[in-house]
């Protein structure tokens, strides 16, 4: 019984092991071929576009909102361990630092990859299910240049930019929060604010963050273009790229961050 | 609406040869042989299942074939990669079963799509008269600026043709035309294929299990039935055979439904 039972257990190991390493290698193949594809002629400028659009200024008013509470939550919340030790003075500076290391670059790709993966995820997802990648394959056009290429370079482009723009409107949450309670004026705040940012903390959250974004892209992508048949294949597509987008982004961050610090600072 | 006749054997635009494809272990076409002459239309008839999509698909080299031979315009589809591939797919046209349309794009879209990517050489008001041509024949010109989502069953099967038709092909593959659609809207695309045949001077396979789409459109109709083809003839010489299934099929479609 106990024989058969680590027998079965074994084969699991190995079934889950080996799907996990082909699945490994397929990604790989999939972002190689993303690459080259890129460089590549003819270029779909107007879908990268369309795109660049889709995913930057849809993505806008959430990021705006989330960004702008971010700021004054955290400032509300640092404030009573800093009056403790009477430093509520280095509010700016503690701020800035969290959001333009850390917080910005990450929230907004998790938003990036809720909204933007899920939407990437289901619909190369029921493109595949309702053929029209078949549709386009058919007609001698490179499906995989027109829609997969376009939405990467997309996700690449814009999270860096809306990654500023999320910083921005955090520091501004965090000023008005700052400005009311401690009446700092906002020449003060931005003076004490960037004091503590060098050239490479934005320099390196703005190059992570196109990581990021090209992480999200890719999974996305995958996850759609490889979608199975019917309508289940669809909602998992959605669903498993906005899962592995986060897990990814969260694993690059952990590996981003040791590297910074490690050999940067 | 006239039987159409066959058609003398000519010049052979596709020749599937000990063609071979399963699915998991499953086979599901078994050393398949079958001939398509220039200028005819070939049904493929067989139940749901019979691997008839699966036939089509590997043809157009949309799926890979596990062996046996496929040869499109003497050009084998096993060997063709890139440029060669594209070049001989702007030969294929292919009319989906679900039609496939674009659901971002407006028909015009759907049509311009390929045009402009593969014949680069076109003016814009060149590419405006082909789609505008396409759509008068399939007679959905006042739909060019509609989505897809706005288009009723038949409508989408005639744009998913239109698109097919703007490249200009030399063969047309039908994934079920007729299916799912009210039978004078399947008379409607059965007339169309004959259209399609006569104007565009296309050779084509139209894949389904309806009956009167195989009578009204085949010069030649092929039965396909557990990986191979079964039967091949005329509508009359297929269906005076005494394989059950095929009368089956016959008295399903002639006999139960009247």
């Amino acid at each position: 019984m106990d024989k058969k039972l680590t027998k079965n257990t074994a084969g699991t190991i190995q079934t889950l092991a080996n799907d996990f390493f082909t699945g490994v290698y397929k990604v790989y193949n999939f972002t190689l071929l993303a690459v080259k594809e890129a460089f590549l002629p003819p270029y779909e400028w107007r879908e990268i576009v369309r795109q660049c659009y889709e995913v930057g200024c849809k993505t806008l008013p959430l990021i705006s909102l989330t960004g702008f509470i971010t700021g004054i939550v955290f400032t509300k919340q640092s404030r009573p361990s800093l009056s403790e030790f009477g430093a509520t003075s280095w509010l700016p500076s503690l701020v800035s630092i969290a959001v333009i290391r850390a917080l910005a670059p990450l929230v907004t790709s998790l938003i990036m990859a809720g909204k933007v993966g899920s939407s990437i995820g289901a619909e190369l997802g029921s493109m595949r299910v309702s053929e029209q990648i078949d549709a386009m394959e058919i007609t001698a056009t490179n499906p995989f240049k027109f829609l997969v290429v376009s939405r990467v370079l997309a996700c690449a482009l814009m999270l860096p930019l809306l990654v500023l723009y999320s910083g921005a409107v955090s520091l501004l949450g965090s000023y008005i929060n700052i400005h009311s309670n401690e009446l700092i004026s906002y020449r003060a705040f931005l003076e004490d604010a960037f004091s503590k940012i060098s050239f490479l903390d934005l320099f390196s959250s703005f190059i992570k963050s196109a990581f990021y974004g090209f992480t999200i892209g890719i999974t996305s992508c995958y996850k759609g273009y490889n979608s199975a048949k019917g309508t289940v294949g669809v909602g998992s597509a959605a669903n498993q790229a906005v899962v592995y987008s986060m897990v990814a982004v969260f694993l690059e961050e952990t590996v981003v961050v040791q590297f910074i610090n490690s050999f940067l600072r | 609406m006239e039987i159409p006749q066959i058609i003398p054997a000519a010049i052979e635009v596709i020749t599937v040869s000990g063609l071979q494809k399963a699915f998991d272990g499953v086979p599901v076409l078994n050393n398949l042989e079958l001939k398509l002459h220039k200028g005819e239309n070939l049904v493929v008839l067989g139940r749901s299942g019979s691997g008839k999509s699966v036939l089509i698909k590997t043809i157009a080299g949309l799926l890979p074939q596990d062996k046996g031979l496929v040869m499109v315009m003497g050009k084998d589809m096993k060997n063709l990669r890139g440029k060669d591939l594209e070049q001989l797919r702007l030969r294929i046209g292919f009319s989906f079963q679900s039609s496939a349309l674009y659901d971002s794009m407006t028909v015009r879209e759907n049509l311009e799509f390929a045009l402009v990517r593969n014949k680069k050489k076109l003016t814009r008001k060149e590419i405006d008269e082909a789609v505008i041509k396409v759509l008068t024949d399939v007679q959905l010109l006042e739909s060019i600026e509609k989505m897809p989502s706005e288009l009723s069953g038949g409508q989408t099967k005639r744009v998913g043709v239109a698109r097919a038709l703007v490249l200009q092909p030399d063969i047309m593959l039908y994934d079920e035309p007729t299916s799912g659609l009210d039978p004078l809207t399947a008379m409607e695309i059965n007339k169309l294929i004959l259209k399609v045949q006569k104007e565009y001077n296309t050779s084509s396979i139209i894949i389904t299990h309806d009956l009167t789409c195989a009578r009204d459109t085949g010069n030649r109709i092929a039965v396909l039935s557990g990986g191979i083809i079964i039967k091949q003839g005329t509508f009359l010489e297929v269906f005076s055979s005494d394989d059950a299934m095929i009368k089956g099929f016959y008295n399903y479609n002639f006999i139960n439904k009247q």
